[in-house]
């Protein structure tokens, strides 16, 4: 029982990440309706920021909202520079840049700071908290706070501001946007830095548990697909509690269904999005796509 | 003085040219109609003056060119342009899209105190403020656009059919309010529609377009004693 418990917070914690990830390929997705194969080679860059400033010996936290700020614009600027130019271009097209801006990100990292794996700190205790007989993993209990704090500041930032009202505009209906004088295109920029954000948080808080290096996100974007196929790639609120869900599964199956163990761990994430296609393709909280014919 | 006044405008979408050089003014406090069938080129005309299809020609807003600007400079002029087919943002709620209609107008003002002013001129919204915009029905989306227009506390306000597909009831109570906007809140409004009994009743000034071009323009009146108008749009 008390292992049960271990493992559904354990679980609850790479899934928060798992949501993260997901939620920013929701958001490029709903605002664009392409998918942003790059969006995790985008946060393992981040990542490696914040471990340059870290080992630098700036304070976690300065550097960790240095990486924020700095993950934002760099968002931005990619939005702008790269995506800009072929937005009206076929989904074809902006899918190969996004994978084109994987491997340049992917190979960028390799080049400045080796393929070799490195530790990355916690900002948690690495003691685990102790809850009547139950040891949690500080680290896992830290993680899965600091991603539900950012997720509320998100639902908030896009619930009860103008800026966040018009960002949802624009991504529904530009031309309507534009009518209301919102500036479509600054608009899709915003998201694209607001999902770098997201994605690199994800990125400091999964890196202590996998290691840092070039390829840390690749799984974790598998599993982020699964989850945001899972909730529904319509639904940002639906693709973070897939990102749980999937969290859970994963690491249940990985515990108690011998064959798996954590070698067969990431074909949990296929099976998820292979049942889901079969079973409910608009996922649990997504809109089905009507056209009217 | 004319508050909009456009000159030898022309439009095309891709290579097909569908505006051919239209001329036509709004004054200061006026409301001016543009009538025509189908496929005349109305909503063109209306998209052209807010930057959304290629335009040559010149439009002048209160004495400032603005051919060419990009919609969203068009639109921060003071300039509300209540879209064909509504232009709904169907997921949002009702008052989330009165809250967009004055995302670009230049000062901030009192937003409290004009939500509250347009919901007194709509006051269905107002029992539906909460609700997504989505379940409203075609005439109240329709009270919504306008209000979401109203919203910028424009100086112009193009209306591009707001008639269609609308029972004549609630037609003849959205142009209702359309005057009374109109006297109150001194906006002039450019308005499109086929539907020229209601148009002609409504406007001082009017404009008949046939196939990209303005063919007979003149007060409201004399349009409407015109012999050929009032065979072909009038249907008397």
């Amino acid at each position: 029982m008390d292992i049960l418990l271990q493992q559904i917070v354990s679980g609850l914690a790479t899934g928060g990440i798992y949501g993260s990830v997901a939620l920013a390929l929701v958001m490029i997705h709903e605002a664009t309706g392409v998918v942003n194969y790059a969006q995790g080679e985008m946060a393992m860059f981040s990542t490696y920021l914040a471990w340059s400033m870290l080992n630098a010996g700036a304070p976690y936290w300065l550097a960790f909202f240095a990486t924020l700020v700095i993950a934002f614009v760099g968002g931005l600027v990619i939005e702008r520079v790269v995506i800009r130019p072929v937005e009206g271009g076929s989904i074809l097209t902006i899918v190969i840049v996004c994978i084109g801006l994987l491997f340049i990100l992917n190979s960028m990292a390799g080049w400045i700071y080796s393929y070799i794996q490195k530790p990355f700190p916690s900002p948690f205790s690495d003691k685990p908290l102790r809850i009547g007989n139950v040891y949690f993993g500080a680290h896992d209990v830290g993680a899965l706070g600091v991603t539900l704090i950012m997720l509320f500041g998100l639902y908030a930032f896009f619930r009860f501001t103008t800026l966040g009202l018009a960002m949802r505009a624009a991504a529904q209906n530009p031309t309507s946007s534009r009518l209301c004088g919102i500036r479509v295109g600054w608009m899709l920029a915003l998201g694209w830095g607001l999902a770098a954000l997201v994605g690199a948080v994800a990125g400091m808080m999964v890196a202590p548990i996998v290691f840092l290096d070039p390829n840390m996100m690749s799984g974790i974007l598998i599993y982020a697909f699964a989850s945001a196929t899972l909730g529904g790639f319509t639904s940002p609120g639906g693709a973070v509690l897939g990102g749980l869900i999937v969290g859970v599964i994963e690491n249940l199956a990985g515990t108690y269904v011998r064959f798996i163990g954590t070698e067969l761990k990431l074909t949990v994430a296929l099976a998820v999005i292979l049942v889901v296609l079969l079973v409910r393709p608009s996922g649990l909280f997504g809109r089905a796509a009507v056209h009217r014919v | 003085m004319a508050l909009l006044e456009v000159r030898d405008l022309q439009a095309q979408y891709g290579p097909t040219e569908v505006l051919h050089g239209i001329s036509f003014a709004v004054e200061e406090g006026g409301i001016a109609t543009i009538l025509g069938a189908n496929g005349a080129g109305k909503t063109t005309t209306l998209r052209a003056l807010c930057g959304m299809v290629r335009t040559r020609g010149e439009i002048r807003f209160d004495g400032r060119s603005i051919t060419g600007r990009a919609t969203e400079d068009v639109i921060r002029l003071g300039i509300a342009h209540v879209p064909e087919g509504r232009g709904t943002f169907v997921e949002l709620t009702v008052e989330e899209n009165l809250r967009l209609g004055a995302y670009g107008r230049a000062s901030k003002g009192d937003l409290a105190e004009d939500l509250r002013r347009a919901y007194e001129y709509f006051p269905v919204l107002a029992e539906r403020r909460r609700q997504t915009a989505g379940t409203l029905s075609g005439g109240e989306q329709q009270m919504l656009a306008v209000a979401r227009g109203l919203m910028l506390n424009p100086r112009l306000l193009l209306l591009d059919e707001p008639s269609l597909g609308l029972a004549p009831m609630v037609v003849r109570e959205i142009f209702r309010i359309v005057r009374s906007i109109n006297r109150e809140r001194h906006v002039s409004v450019l308005l499109v529609e086929q539907n020229a009994t209601l148009a002609l009743r409504l406007a001082d000034r009017a404009y008949l377009m046939e196939t990209g071009r303005v063919v007979m323009s003149g007060s409201a009146d004399e349009l409407r004693e015109n012999d050929t108008v009032r065979r072909a749009y009038l249907g008397y």
